[in-house]
C-alpha cells in the first residue's frame, strides 16, 4: 500500500522484508531454474512462482527473476512498452528501490539489469547486461492447443508442424503471416519459444545478442532463457520470409527512422503524430541534437516530453 | 453441539439462529460496526453487492453485508430477496455514459489520448505490502490527494473514437426495431439470447465466475485477444421519461464502471478486417467485473462473426445458465438437505449390482 511513508525504505514496517523482497531460499530455487534454462535455450522450466505484492499479469515473473539476480551494486532500468515513465515501469522501479535500495537509471547503457514489458531497447545491449522479460503467455503453442499436457509432449518431440500450419493458414487467408507480436521463434534450432509479446520488430534483436536474456512468467510458473550469442530464428517460409513492421513516418520528436513508433492521437479531429516508443532512445537522440522534421505544435510536444530531459542516474 | 435430526427441528433452527447472531456480533467487548462505517470503508464490497444484487443503494448493500458477516454472496442474496418486493415504478432512459463525470479513465490502445489518461483511484500501482500502520486507529488527518481544479471536459470523445472515422472499429448502432429491452428479472432466460439479455445476465453474474470465464478466454480456452479501448469510472445521470410529463427528468446520479474491449477481427467474405467490441457495465467501482464482462460478451458474439465456437466461454447456454451465484450457491448448498430417500434407493441398487457382479465372477471362476 502506498502511504505517507512510502519513500522511506521500510520505515513504516514493523517487520522488515528481505533484500529484494524474496527470501533467500526462494531466490536460490529461481536461480537454479535460471541456470537450467540457460543450459537449454528456449526450454520452459517450471518454477515455484511465489505470490508477489503486484497482481499477476503485471510482471510478477519478471520481478521474481530480477529479485533473484539483482545485487546491491546493480543498476536497474525498468521499461513498459519501451517507456521508462509508464505507470507500470515507475511502479516496479519504485518497488525495487524500496525493497532493495538499489540504484536505478533510465539510460539503457548504464543499466546492468533491464526489466522490460513488450519491448527490446533500441540501443544495442552489451555483454554483462541482463534483460528480464515479463512474460504473460510463455507457451507459444497455447492458442493451438490449450492443454499443457499436450504442449509439453509437442515440445519433447519437437513436433512443431501445427505452428507452421497456423502461419500457412494466415498466408492462405490474408496473403501474409498475421502475427504482429509474440511472433514465434526457434531457439538454438531446438525449442519453439514465445519471445513474449514484443512486436515482431524486436525479434531480430533477440538473436545473437551479447546480453543474457531471461524470461519470467509468474502466473504460468515458467522461466526460460536465451544465453548470449544464441541463434534465434523467427519462423517463416522461403517464399514468405520474415519481415518486420515499417513506418512511412520518422519519429516526430527525434527524427529516428530505425525505431518502433507509437501513434499518438493529438486531437479528436484525427490529428496524429508518431514518436519513438523507446523513451530513452528518443531522449538521447534529441540530446545529441537530432530533431524530427515534423514536430507538430510545440505545445503538444511539451506534453509528451518527460519532465526531465537529461535523465541521469537516480540516486539511491 | 450435537446435530439432532429426525424430529424437533424447530428448536435446532432457533438455536442455529442464535449461533448465527453470536457469530455475527463476535466479541461483545469490541464495538459494533455501523452500517455507515461499512458503506464508507468497505466501499468496494458494497459496490459488488449492489452490482450483483441489482439494487443501487449503498445503505441497503452495507446493511446486507453487516448482516451477512461480510460474505458477499449471502449479502447479495439478502439484497435480491428484498429487491423482489419492490414495485417497478419506471424504466429509465438509456444511460449516456459519454456524458460522465469521470473519476478514472484509461485506454490501453493509444499512449496519449485527447483529454489524457486519468488514473484515478486504483490499487493497480500500489505494492501489495501489508501496511501495519492500519493496525492502529489514528486520527483522520490524512493529506488529501491532489485533484485537478476542473473536472474533465465531458465532451471529449472516447479514447478510440479517433480511429472509428476510419471504420477500423465496429460501429455500435441501436437495434433497428425498437422492441422493449428484455428484462431478466421478470422473464426467464430465452435461448438464443439477445445481447440485452446477455449483458443483463453478465452484469448480475457472479464476479468470480465471470472473471474465471474471461481468464479462460484469454489463456487459451477461447479466442480473445482484447485491448482495453477504454475503461472509465464516474457519475452518470439517471433520467426517466414520465408519460404524463412528456419530457425527461433527472432522478439522480449513480457511479458506474464501463469497459469497452476491442478485439481483433480478421474479416470475412462480406466484411473487412476491423476491431470488434465487447461491452461491460457495472455499478460503482467494479472494474474487474466490467472488464471480465466485456471479454465474455465478446466471446459470446463469436457466432455473429462466423467464428467457430469450441470453448466453454463461447457457449451461450453454458455461460448464461451458470453465471448467477444465487442459483449456483443455492443448488450446491441444497445438498445439505436430507436425501435419505434418494440415497436409500441408490444404496439398494449398488448392493444389487455388487451381488450380480460377485455372482458372475464366481460362476466364471467355477467354469475355469
Amino acid at each position: 500500500m502506498t502511504g505517507p511513508h512510502d519513500n522511506a525504505a521500510g520505515r513504516s514496517f514493523r517487520q522488515p522484508y528481505n533484500f529484494a523482497y524474496l527470501d533467500e531460499q526462494s531466490k536460490r530455487m529461481i536461480r537454479r531454474c535460471i541456470l537450467k534454462s540457460m543450459a537449454v535455450p528456449g526450454l520452459q522450466v517450471p518454477f515455484g512462482s511465489r505470490e508477489m505484492p503486484l497482481a499477476y499479469g503485471w510482471g510478477t515473473g519478471g520481478i521474481q527473476v530480477t529479485a533473484s539476480v539483482i545485487g546491491p551494486n546493480d543498476t536497474l532500468k525498468v521499461i513498459d512498452q519501451g517507456a521508462d515513465d509508464a505507470t507500470n515501469a515507475v511502479s516496479i522501479r519504485r518497488f525495487f528501490k524500496r525493497v532493495a535500495g538499489i540504484a536505478t537509471t533510465e539510460i539503457t547503457e548504464a543499466a546492468t539489469i533491464i526489466q522490460t514489458r513488450h519491448r527490446v531497447p533500441e540501443t544495442p545491449l552489451k555483454e554483462g547486461q541482463i534483460i528480464v522479460y515479463q512474460v504473460p503467455s510463455p507457451e507459444p503453442l497455447r492458442r493451438l492447443e490449450p492443454r499443457d499436457s499436450e504442449t509439453r509432449k509437442m515440445h519433447a518431440y519437437a513436433e512443431y508442424g501445427l505452428m507452421s500450419v497456423e502461419l500457412y493458414e494466415d498466408i492462405a487467408r490474408f496473403g501474409h503471416i498475421a502475427t504482429t507480436n509474440s511472433y514465434p521463434v526457434m531457439t538454438n534450432g531446438r525449442y519453439l519459444m514465445s519471445p513474449s509479446p514484443i512486436p515482431k520488430f524486436d525479434n531480430p534483436k533477440i538473436a545473437n545478442n551479447p546480453a543474457i536474456q531471461l524470461f519470467g512468467a509468474g502466473r504460468e510458473k515458467r522461466i526460460y532463457a536465451v544465453p548470449p550469442y544464441t541463434q534465434v530464428q523467427s519462423l517463416d517460409f522461403e517464399d514468405h520470409p520474415f519481415r518486420v513492421q515499417r513506418w512511412r513516418q520518422c519519429c516526430s520528436l527525434c527524427g529516428a527512422t530505425d525505431s518502433y513508433l507509437d501513434e499518438i492521437v493529438m486531437s479528436d479531429k484525427g490529428r496524429r503524430m508518431f514518436v519513438c516508443s523507446d523513451t530513452d532512445y528518443c531522449t538521447t537522440r534529441r540530446n545529441h541534437g537530432h530533431l524530427g522534421p515534423d514536430r507538430g505544435d510545440p505545445a503538444d510536444i511539451e506534453l509528451l516530453l518527460p519532465s526531465k530531459i537529461a535523465t541521469g542516474s537516480e540516486s539511491r | 453441539m450435537a446435530y439432532v435430526a429426525v424430529k424437533g427441528g424447530e428448536e435446532a433452527i432457533l438455536n442455529s439462529h442464535g449461533l448465527v447472531a453470536e457469530d455475527r456480533r463476535g466479541d461483545p467487548a469490541v464495538p459494533e460496526l455501523t452500517v455507515r462505517q461499512i458503506a464508507e470503508q468497505f466501499g468496494l464490497a458494497v459496490d459488488r453487492v449492489m452490482c450483483e444484487g441489482s439494487v443501487y443503494d449503498r445503505e441497503l448493500a452495507a446493511l446486507a453485508l453487516k448482516q451477512a458477516q461480510g460474505d458477499a454472496v449471502e449479502a447479495i442474496f439478502l439484497l435480491r430477496a428484498f429487491r423482489t418486493t419492490l414495485p417497478r415504478l419506471a424504466v429509465s432512459n438509456a444511460l449516456d455514459t459519454a456524458r460522465m463525470a469521470i473519476q478514472r479513465r484509461v485506454s490501453a490502445t493509444f499512449k496519449d489520448i485527447p483529454g489524457g489518461q486519468i488514473l484515478g483511484s486504483t490499487y493497480e500501482y500500489t505494492h501489495r505490502l501489508l501496511d501495519f500502520d492500519h493496525l492502529d486507529i489514528v486520527d483522520c488527518d490524512m493529506p488529501k490527494a491532489k485533484v485537478a481544479d476542473d473536472p474533465l471536459d465531458p465532451t471529449f470523445p472516447r479514447a478510440f473514437d479517433s480511429i472509428s472515422d476510419e471504420d477500423l472499429i465496429e460501429a455500435e448502432l441501436p437495434e433497428p426495431d425498437q422492441s422493449p429491452v428484455f428484462d431478466l428479472t421478470r422473464d426467464p432466460l430465452a435461448m438464443p439470447a439477445g445481447r440485452d439479455q446477455r449483458l443483463q445476465n453478465l452484469a448480475r453474474g457472479d464476479e468470480g465466475f465471470v472473471v474465471g470465464l474471461a481468464y479462460s478466454a484469454l489463456r487459451g480456452y477461447g479466442a480473445a485477444h482484447p485491448y482495453v479501448g477504454e475503461t472509465r469510472v464516474g457519475d452518470v445521470t439517471i433520467e426517466i421519461l414520465p408519460e404524463e410529463l412528456g419530457f425527461s427528468v433527472s432522478i439522480g446520479d449513480i457511479i458506474v464502471t464501463e469497459c469497452q474491449m476491442l478485439d481483433f477481427f480478421g474479416g470475412s467474405e462480406d466484411e473487412p478486417a476491423r476491431f470488434t467490441r465487447g461491452y461491460g457495465l457495472s455499478f460503482g467501482k467494479s472494474e474487474r467485473k466490467a472488464m471480465a464482462m466485456a471479454i465474455v460478451d465478446r466471446s459470446l458474439r463469436c457466432r455473429e462473426y462466423g467464428e467457430e465456437a469450441k470453448y466453454p466461454v463461447q457457449d451461450e447456454e453454458f455461460v448464461l445458465s451458470h453465471t448467477d451465484n444465487l442459483e449456483a450457491a443455492g443448488f450446491v448448498s441444497h445438498l445439505t438437505l436430507p436425501h435419505y430417500v434418494d440415497f436409500q434407493g441408490d444404496l439398494q441398487f449398488i448392493r444389487q449390482l455388487r451381488e450380480e457382479h460377485n455372482r458372475r465372477r464366481s460362476s466364471k471362476e467355477a467354469a475355469e
